[in-house]
This record gives structure tokens, sequence and C-alpha cells, in this order.
């Protein structure tokens, strides 16, 4: 395999099967449109046809030799892929802001529900499953991709496999965003939660994502070192679960082959189940194990320090494989699940604790030996305070599976503060980090912009994820506590409605969190923009980043 | 697992090194700068680990937990979600039997005559109306558009404890075959009445309530022909046919000019559910009493 050491190119076969098979879709999409009775799944078979026909352009235009700004040979002799990863970046903070903005609109409309207009597309129920999936899979989505991409090529001294592949996946993802979203603001959806696409989004997501998968081995399979680091094994555990969660849960039978609805094959409290199994893992594995593997890349990198345990990254890794696949029926406790699968959800959530932490210890003492760091470089400092919010909902979560504390807990805001704690404060940090470290380093920049920017954005941020967990603990243990006051007479003692009411001024002071948290995202957005620019606000310009960062430390 | 272009035999190199912080061996693993610390697992981590699965295999041997062929293992503690549930419920059956039952047996005016007995059914009462009149009335019974405010003196079906009992029982245009019901014909649309009359009478209902506006007394003989059977001829309303009083300016709707026009055009009805079947008698009985005290009670 010696072309890695050459300039990366291209053959006209892999193009012309790539062209034909687009060639198809567009076939297939004007046969949708032209049968169709539904206006939503005819606008989505027209974005459809308008994404491969701009694809099969811009594969067409691809000459034999890549060529992209003449790819540069690292040190390390390897033509790594870069550019696919800058864009990634660019569509990471884009998607973070649009998903945190949706977020916040519907907190904002949960302390007063006038703010829906009395429009079906601003509704909650259609903006709750926007907000979500821009958050999880656009957001979350485009920087696991981007940085697997990154951290699998540099890891494993090799190029990214493929050359269309690795732009399909891309491509091809961000075309699935588009298509979810838009269909749920139509209307469009499964009603099942994280997985409201229809069917037809669901197979083009498969097709990209096994792409994805592929790539992703193929770039393993090159590699030119010995072992598979460590955060190379979280994010495939993490593209293998997620498919096969995607494949089972999505299994359902369309009405007909041009229009949208389709109906789920499990019934009653089997779709439940399949459902919850599904949920929870797309916490375990895209969202926790898939930005371990990010942790395990970049808070090393960063400390500049080994990391602290190589047992318990690998006993850590099984245990949580082997245990959160269980956990799932946590989610239906006292539902009509029978009693046995509801005690091995459980069990399996309490089993999962150390698991879990095993991944924060491996984070926090990596740091040992650079704790001093924390004081001058606010990106570690996020990527720290990340790593803290994941032992703190790692913990929470347990908690909250045991049956008592679930009856206290479920159906409350408790529950919004718990997966809150665990997004803003562990999947945005990390990902926050990962963006702040990966700027520089992709565009050759000697630092950030301004360092001091990325600390407002931290303190900002931090203060926006408090008010927001606090309010929902103090909000959800008081609706938990109100539904099942009694009087001395034995009558509830208040009505449903009463016990919204009471949640008002929290849903407020959750807004007002969540509004904080929006204006540290754009100020990110606008340091890393400056960045690309190549702009720096520092007066000295530093020779490389470490030497930023003591710049910092002196103008502070 | 090796590949082809692999620069390092399969066996593993020893350039592992001692890292100078901490004095730990590294495991001579490196990929793109990355080292790792041969450190062992912490030791609490290990055991807390242990414990947890202990308390967890301990707990699915007592509880119902694993699957099996047909069937499922049953636990040692013999408990299931149903069965608990179901002692719960009846626990608390059994604490409020003894007020309910007599309740149950004891007529509404006695009821109301008895203190004890109101304290109960106005507590149960007011809990039951949280859950199951809130939604439409409100947690204040004041009403919506469209929902009667139960905390005034108006009353379109009547506002005894038996009547206000009757309604709640049976509902209106419910599902139960004595349910009240009544039915205002739709002027426009089954043709009984041009657009011009409609909008004269219009005008009349206004000058019922309204004494600024005046009427003539050809609408008020069409006024006797269409609707004073129901509404009475001065238009106060019939509680037997459910009909409302037109001359007290309160109205289920809105009470503008088009909103008029549109009730007698197109007519108008709400449904209030049958709560006999849903609810048990003790808890509509207690639901009456509680309405009664809103404001209005008669």
């Amino acid at each position: 395999m010696t072309f890695q050491n050459n300039p990366p190119t291209v053959s006209k076969l892999a193009q012309s099967l790539v062209i034909a098979c687009m060639g198809i879709g567009i076939i297939f999409a004007i046969l949708v449109a032209a049968k169709t009775t539904s206006g939503a799944m005819q606008f989505h078979a027209f974005i459809f046809m308008t994404a491969l026909t701009t694809g099969i352009i811009a594969i067409i235009n691809l000459s034999g030799r890549i060529e992209d700004e003449a790819p540069v040979k690292s040190p390390s002799g390897v033509f790594y892929n870069n550019n696919i990863i800058k864009y990634g970046v660019i569509a990471s903070a884009f998607w973070g802001i649009v998903g945190f903005l949706v977020g916040d609109i519907l907190a904002w409309q949960l302390a007063f529900p006038v703010l829906n207009f009395d429009l079906p597309w601003t509704n909650f129920g259609r903006l709750r499953p926007l907000h979500t999936s821009a958050v999880v899979f656009a957001f979350g989505g485009n920087v696991l991709i981007a940085t697997s991409f990154y951290v699998v090529q540099r890891t494993g001294k090799a190029r990214l496999a493929g050359e269309i592949a690795p732009w399909f996946v891309f491509w091809g993802y961000q075309l699935f965003i588009v298509l979810a979203a838009t269909g749920y603001l139509l209307g469009v959806t499964q009603a099942k939660e994280y997985a409201e696409p229809e069917w037809y989004v669901d197979i083009w997501l498969t097709i990209v994502w096994v792409t994805y998968l592929l790539v992703f081995i193929g770039t393993l399979w090159r590699r030119r070192e010995p072992h598979i680091y460590v955060a190379n094994w979280f994010y495939l555990a993490f593209i293998v679960t997620v498919a096969l969660l995607h494949l089972v849960n999505n299994a359902t039978i369309p009405v007909s082959f041009v229009e949208p609805k389709s109906y789920t094959i499990f019934a009653g409290v089997q779709d439940a189940l399949t459902q919850w199994w599904y949920a929870h893992n797309a916490v375990g594995f895209f969202l926790t194990a898939g930005f371990l593997g990010i942790m395990y890349y970049f808070v090393p990198k960063r400390a500049e320090r080994p990391v602290y345990s190589y047992r318990l990254s690998i006993v850590h890794f099984w245990s949580i494989i082997f245990l959160y696949i269980w956990a799932g029926p946590h989610h239906l406790h006292y539902t009509a699940l029978p009693d046995w699968a509801q005690t091995l959800g459980m069990t399996f959530s309490i089993m999962l604790w150390m698991p879990s932490w095993g991944g924060m210890i491996n984070g926090l003492m990596t740091l040992s030996g650079a704790w001093d760091k924390l004081r001058t470089d606010p990106v570690l400092k996020m990527l720290v305070v990340s790593v803290a919010f994941y032992g703190m909902s790692t913990f929470e979560g347990p908690l909250m599976s045991i049956k008592a504390v679930n009856g206290l807990s479920h159906y409350t805001d408790w529950t919004v503060g718990h997966v809150h704690s665990g997004a803003l404060g562990w999947v945005a940090y990390v990902s926050f980090g990962a963006l702040y470290c990966l700027t520089p380093w992709l565009w050759n920049r000697k630092g950030l912009y301004s360092l001091k920017l990325v600390n407002i954005h931290f303190w900002v941020s931090t203060v926006g994820i408090l008010l927001y967990i606090c309010a929902m603990w103090v909000s959800g243990i008081m609706q938990g506590l109100m539904w099942r006051a009694y009087t001395d007479l034995g009558f509830l003692e208040y009505s449903f409605v009463e016990t919204v009411a009471a949640m008002q001024p929290y849903f407020i002071i959750r807004a007002v969190g969540g509004l904080l948290f929006i204006i540290g995202g754009l100020v990110m957005c606008y340091n890393l923009w400056r960045t690309i620019l190549g702009h720096s606000a520092d007066e000295k310009a530093p020779e490389n980043i470490d030497n930023a960062i003591a710049a910092q430390a002196l103008g502070e | 697992m090796s590949t082809e272009n692999n620069d390092t035999k399969n066996n593993e190199p020893k350039n592992s090194e001692v890292d100078q912080y901490s004095g730990v061996e590294t495991t001579g693993h490196e990929w793109d700068g990355i080292k790792e610390l041969n450190n062992p697992m912490p030791r609490w981590w290990v055991y807390t680990l242990i414990v947890c699965c202990i308390w967890a295999f301990a707990y699915q041997i007592y509880y119902p937990s694993w699957p099996l062929i047909n069937s499922y293992y049953e636990g040692m503690g013999g408990k299931t979600q149903r069965e608990v549930v179901k002692a719960e419920l009846e626990m608390i059956a059994e604490d409020r039997s003894v007020f309910a039952d007599k309740i149950q047996t004891t007529d509404l005016a006695t009821i109301n005559s008895d203190p004890n007995l109101t304290e109960y059914a106005l507590a149960g009462g007011k809990a039951a109306f949280g859950d199951n009149c809130a939604p439409c009335h409100g947690t204040g019974a004041a009403g919506f558009i469209g929902y009667p405010n139960l905390n005034d003196d108006v009353w379109i079906w009547g506002g005894s404890l038996d009547e206000i009992h009757y309604t709640i029982n049976y509902g209106i245009r419910g599902v139960h075959e004595d349910t009240r019901i009544n039915d205002m014909p739709a002027f426009l649309r089954d043709e009984l009445l041009s657009r011009q009359e409609i909008d004269d009478l219009t005008t009349y209902v206004q000058s019922l309530s309204d004494s600024s506006i005046q009427s003539t007394p050809a609408v008020h003989e069409m006024f006797i022909d269409n609707c004073a059977s129901c509404h009475g001829e001065d238009g106060k309303g019939l509680r037997e046919f459910g009909s409302p009083d037109l001359t007290d300016a309160i109205s289920l709707y809105v009470t503008d000019r088009d909103s008029i026009v549109d009730i007698i055009s197109y007519s108008r009805g709400g449904v209030m559910p049958t709560w006999n079947g849903r609810l048990d008698e003790a808890t509509i009985k207690s639901l009456a009493i509680y309405v009664h005290t809103l404001g209005g009670g008669e």
C-alpha cells in the first residue's frame, strides 16, 4: 500500500459507479414526485433530486488527482484528508446554533404558550423533534463525524479511506438532516422519540451510515500503528451500534412506496420496549461512547499528558459496551412492561455507574501534572468541565433508574434537567473543546483568535447550564412531590394544571439559561471565524499555541 | 491485529518509558504523540463496581428478573408491581370508605346538612374537579368561551343540588340516554330565515340586554314565532329546555354582533361528558356539592 505516500487520486471507475447510482436515485425521486399525493413527500423528492444532481456535477468535476488546496504531506509522510474535517467543523458550529436556538424558542413557548403563534409549523409538537434532532444528530453527529475522521487518520497515520466516500458521508448526512428537519415542520413523523424521520429518510440514513462505517474501518485497516487507539474503539462502537439501533427501531412497513406514512412492525409494549432500547442506547452509544472517543483524543492532546490508565480504558470500555445495551427498560418503569424487564433495566443501570465513571477518571486523572494549565488555557478548562458534567450526569442516571426514585422523577422536569446536564455540560462542552482545538490545527493558524473570548464563552455558558439544571431540579422535584401530595382526607392535593402553573417561574429561569448558552455559542462561532480568517486578538503574535496561552496569562 | 505495511514487528516493541511527573511507566504505545500510563485501575473503582454487581444480582434474585422460554423467573420475594399497586389502591379505598360509603348511600340534601360529610365531599369534589373538570371550566371554575362560569348565579340547566348532580351525572349532549340535550336550529343553514331577517333578529337580541339598541315590533313578532318557544316570550330562557337567558348580557360565547349572527345562522352546542360510569357515585355527588358551593348554588 504505497499509495499512502503519494498524493491521493480518484479512479474513473469509482466516479462512474457513484454517478450511475446517483442517477438511479434521481429516477426514483422523479417517480415519487410524480405519483405521490403528499405535498411533503413531493417537496422531499425535489430536495433529493437537487442534492443528487449537485452531487453528480461535483463528482464529474473531480479531477483524477485530488487537488484540495494542494494536499500537504504531513511530517509523518501521510497526505491527510483535512478538507473534509474543515467542512465538518463549520457544519457543527452552524447546526449547533440552529439546535440551541430552536431549543430556547421551545423553552420560551413552555413559559408563554402564546409564542407558538397558533401556527402548525411552529407549535411545540413539531419544533420539539426539530430541536432534539438538530442538537443530537445535526450538531452532535457532525462533531462526531468530523472528529472521528480526524482522530482515525492521526492515530493511525493513514489517509481517510476513499476519496468520494467520505464526501458522500458528509453531504449525505447533511441531506438527511435537511429531509428530517423539513419533514418535522411539515408534520411528517413516525412519532418515535429521537427516531421521528419516516421510512424513506431512514433508508437514506442507512446508506450514508454504512458508508461511514466502511470509511472508518477502511482507514483503520490502512493504519500504520500496531495498535488501535482507545478513541477509535469508542468511535467504532458508536458507529456499529447506532447502525444496529437504527435498523431495528425503524423497522416499519410503508403504506405505499410513494407515501410518507409507515407503520412499525412491533405492537404495544414490544414497540415501546424497542423504542426505549433504541433511545437509551442512542444516549449510550451516540452521546456517550462517541463523545468519549473525542475526550480520549482531545484531553490528552490538549493537556499534553499521557492517558492515565490503559487498563482502566480497556475495562471500562468493555463494561460500558456490555452493560449499556440492557438499560433501556428503565425508561418504562411502572408501565405495562413486564416486571422482569423492568428489574433488568434497573439493575443493569446500577452496574453501569462505575463503567461510566471509568471514562471520567481517565479523563480527569490524565490532567495530573497539568492542572496548572487550567488557569491559563480556557479550552482545556472547557474539556475538563465537560468530563466533570459527564461524571455528574452518569451518577444521576443510575440514581434515577432506581424504581423508588423513578417513581418521583419520571415524567417530571427532573428528567429534562438530567438530559441537559449531560447534553449541555458534557456533549456540547467536549464538542466546543474539540472545535476550539481543531480550527487552528486545520487552518494552520498559530492559535485561536482570542483565548479571552473562549473564557467568556466558558463562563456565560456555564452560568446558563447551571441556571438550566438547577431550575429543572427544583421544578421537577416540586412537580413530582405535588403529583403525589395527598390531603388528610385522602384526596390528591393538587390538580395537574396547578402543578403546571407552579412551574412557570422555573420555565422562565430555564429559558434565560438557554439564552446564555446560545450567546456563548455565538461567541464561539465569532472566535472560530476570526481564527479561520487568520486574525489574532493578541498583541504579540505568538509562536505557537503554548506561547499564546502564556501570552494570554500575562495579559490577564 | 497488524497490517501489511506495519513498520513494526508483530511482537510489541519494548519502548515503554517512565513518566517524569508521576514516576509511572508508559505502555510503550504512542499515537500522534499520545502515550498511555500503565496505572492500575483505582481500587475504590473496582470495589464499587463489584458491590454494584453484587447488589444487582441480589435484587434480581429477590424480584422477577430473567426471561425464560415461555415465562420468567418470578423472584424469591414473590412481589409483582401489579399486586403492589392493587394493595395500595385497596388501602386508599379502605381509608376513604368510611365517608365514601355514607356519601354513596345518603341523599344530597342530607349530605349538605351534615358538616362532616360536607367537609369530606368538598375535599373530594375539589380534587375530582381539578383532574376532571378544570381542563374546560378552569381551575377556579371561571369557565372559558363555550364553557360556562360556575361561580356566578346564571344557570342554563339549573343550579340546585339535584339539577347540578343530574348535569354532571348524565352530561350535556353526552352518551347517556338521559343526557341533557337541546338542539337550536341553524336558521340560515336550514333556510328558515334570510340573512336580512337574521340581521334584524340580532339587533333584537342585542336590544334585550342593551337599552341603547332599538328594535321594531315586526322583529319582535319574528322572535315570538321563531325563538320564544324555547327562550320564552320575554327572552329570559327556559331551564327545562336548557335555553339560555338572552336578557342578562351574559353569554356562553362572545357577545359581539358577528358572533350572535353566527349563532343564529349556524347554531351552537357544546358537549359535557357523561360522568356516570367514568366516576363513581360518591365522587359525582361530591362534585355536585362542591360546584354548588362555588357561588351560585340555588
